[in-house]
């Protein structure tokens, strides 16, 4: 195949690419947009094959190693959970940067098969490029299987934080500018493990200081980085689907990023700069002071949303953790038999990561047209006559509005307060992850429901 | 003077980093978990880099040092093809309207 013509498929694949990003404007369009995504890499793959024109006993190893993986993927897709897909997410994450890292490698070790020159005597600018892809997809890698781990709970969530952090990454930040320098005027492999290491360490130092609940901003951020790693790649191989994809999938880890870091009203840098529980913490040992609660069972929720006219439900991580969403649906089912209007109301931040709400509800069959963001429904609130929080926290807690004090202060969060009743399905009082109390919990309008999530939305199903 | 062919890729690059910059604005939101299911889908077409290391080696030689990375990339880029684009079927298939009839 000649090379003006693979190159030009490689470009319709890289634009089936974008109509696959296209296409989720919408739930209508978005599976259409999947299947251009997987005929985009079906031609790109099969455009490398061609290229090549090599069909020896190498390309049936090749299409061995292809369904090795490929099944490992299917297996995997098919088995797991919708609750776990930030782990999952964050894993897939990680092979992307590991592959992007290996290619560097096997590139630098055998410049001539991708047509790069000699070893020893790599064109600059493909070393430079190989340098950013394989030091990229190293950080992405390391931070990513950190990811993992915390999401998994293999990891404890809570922010690892030490003296000198900022300092030690900054240094080691330098280092990397300083090895790619050396590494283009000396060709050494040495350097080049040298700079695959210290990324390595980088990736791994840049999340263990993030807490649990940042994880929506560390996920939307390695997926950005992976698309930078690939973009590196991209330019070493001179493949223009790669480039394509690889800005495509930068600036939209990038924007999602922007997005979770706008709806906690903290910069970005704030974020990553980590820590952010462990100061939190102390500040709100302060104000501990007995405040009267008033607490309820089922039979009393259950009585006051029967009498209700609208309800509007707000789900948060919590309802993850106790895979409470089927239970949650049939609830809705029962209220909405006794003509009460349901709504759902989602917190940008809801969850740990991006859209984890919507995919749980759709997973136990709630229509996306009952599903809100925050500011389509934030007005509704002053209208309904019960909110139902179940697992939502921080993101109800009306300080962030009143007290400029607050850690919290300026973040959106859903006027809750605002409905006639309130009710709080949560474990215990104890506060959220910002370490702050909530002062939702005090008011007049609200009934405290202290149970299991599952448990109490099915308790409530059976006394409604 | 002739232009270095390095400016058409970056030309392509900074293009297409505004075109995903606009794309992915209008996503719903309700979609962001595809969204990333779905990017981290496409970005493994990194696999194109893998299989021309893989078939680096020559006629004796499958497996060389160069080679194997490539064999692995492979691996994992395959993983992530097929998970990505089926966990992200899965997902939007789930994706339902409200039903008309009461």
């Amino acid at each position: 195949m000649s090379a003006n013509l693979s190159a030009t498929l490689y470009l319709i694949s890289g634009v089936l690419f974008i109509l696959a990003l296209r296409g989720l404007s919408s739930p209508e369009t978005s599976r259409q947009g999947n299947l251009f995504g997987i005929i985009g890499m079906i031609i790109a793959i099969s455009v490398t094959f061609l290229s090549l024109g090599n069909f020896t006993s190498g390309f049936i190893y090749v299409l061995i190693f292809l369904a090795i993986g490929g099944s490992i993927g299917a297996f995997i897709a098919y088995k797991i959970p919708m609750t776990a897909m930030p782990e999952l997410v964050a894993g897939f994450h990680s092979l992307v940067g590991l592959a992007a890292v290996f290619v560097a490698i096997s590139a630098f070790i055998n410049p001539e098969a991708f047509d790069l020159g000699a070893p020893g005597s790599i064109k600059l600018a493909s070393l430079i490029e190989m340098a950013i892809g394989a030091a990229v997809g190293a950080i992405t890698f390391s931070g990513s299987v950190i990811a993992f781990l915390k999401l998994q709970g293999i990891m404890s969530g809570a922010p690892i934080t030490f003296k000198g952090q900022h300092a030690l990454n900054a240094l080691l930040l330098i280092l990397i500018v300083i090895l790619t320098f050396y590494l283009c005027s000396t060709q050494s492999s040495n350097l080049f493990w040298i700079l695959i290491a210290v990324s390595f360490l980088i990736g791994f130092l840049i999340i263990i200081p993030i807490g649990g609940a940042d994880m929506p901003v560390v996920i939307s951020m390695l997926n950005s980085y992976s698309g930078w790693a690939a973009a590196g790649i991209g330019f070493t191989l001179e493949n223009t689907a790669l480039i394509i994809t690889g800005a495509l999938v930068g600036s939209s880890g990038a924007i999602l990023s922007y997005i979770m870091c706008k709806g906690m009203n903290r910069s970005f840098f704030n974020v990553i700069l980590g820590g952010f529980g462990a100061t939190a913490e102390t500040k709100g040992d302060k104000s501990k002071e007995q405040r009267p609660v008033k607490s309820g069972n089922a039979d009393d929720a259950a009585f006051l949303m029967k009498n209700a006219s609208s309800v509007i439900i707000v789900p948060g991580y919590g309802m993850a953790v106790a895979q409470a969403q089927h239970a949650l649906r049939e609830m809705v089912d029962t209220l909405k038999k006794n003509d009460i209007k349901v709504s759902y109301a989602i917190h940008p931040v809801a969850g740990r990561m991006p859209g984890h709400m919507n995919v749980l509800l759709a997973e136990a069959n709630v229509p996306y047209d009952e599903v809100f963001e925050l500011e389509e429904i934030n007005s509704d609130f002053a209208n309904a006559d019960v909110a139902f929080v179940i697992g939502a926290n921080d993101v109800t807690n009306p300080v962030a509005k009143t007290d400029p004090q607050s850690p919290i202060y300026g973040m959106p969060v859903l006027d809750v307060e605002k409905c006639k009743s309130v009710l709080f399905v949560k474990r215990s009082l104890s506060p959220g992850y910002a370490g702050i109390d909530n002062d939702l919990f005090y008011k007049e309008n609200t009934l405290m429901l202290f149970a299991d999530a599952k448990k109490m939305t099915e308790d409530i199903t059976k006394n409604l | 003077m002739e232009i270095d062919p390095f400016i058409f890729r970056l030309s392509i690059f900074i293009l297409s980093i505004f075109v995903g910059y606009y794309v992915v604005w209008s996503v719903t939101p309700s979609l962001h978990t595809p969204l990333m299911s779905v990017t981290n889908a496409i970005s493994s077409v990194i696999i194109v880099g893998a299989i021309i290391a893989a078939l680096s080696g020559n006629e004796g030689v499958i497996f060389s040092s160069s080679s194997i990375y490539g064999f692995l990339a492979i691996i994992l880029a395959a993983i992530n093809i097929f998970g990505g684009f089926l966990v992200t079927q899965r997902m939007l298939a789930m994706y339902k309207k409200k039903k008309k009839d009461k």
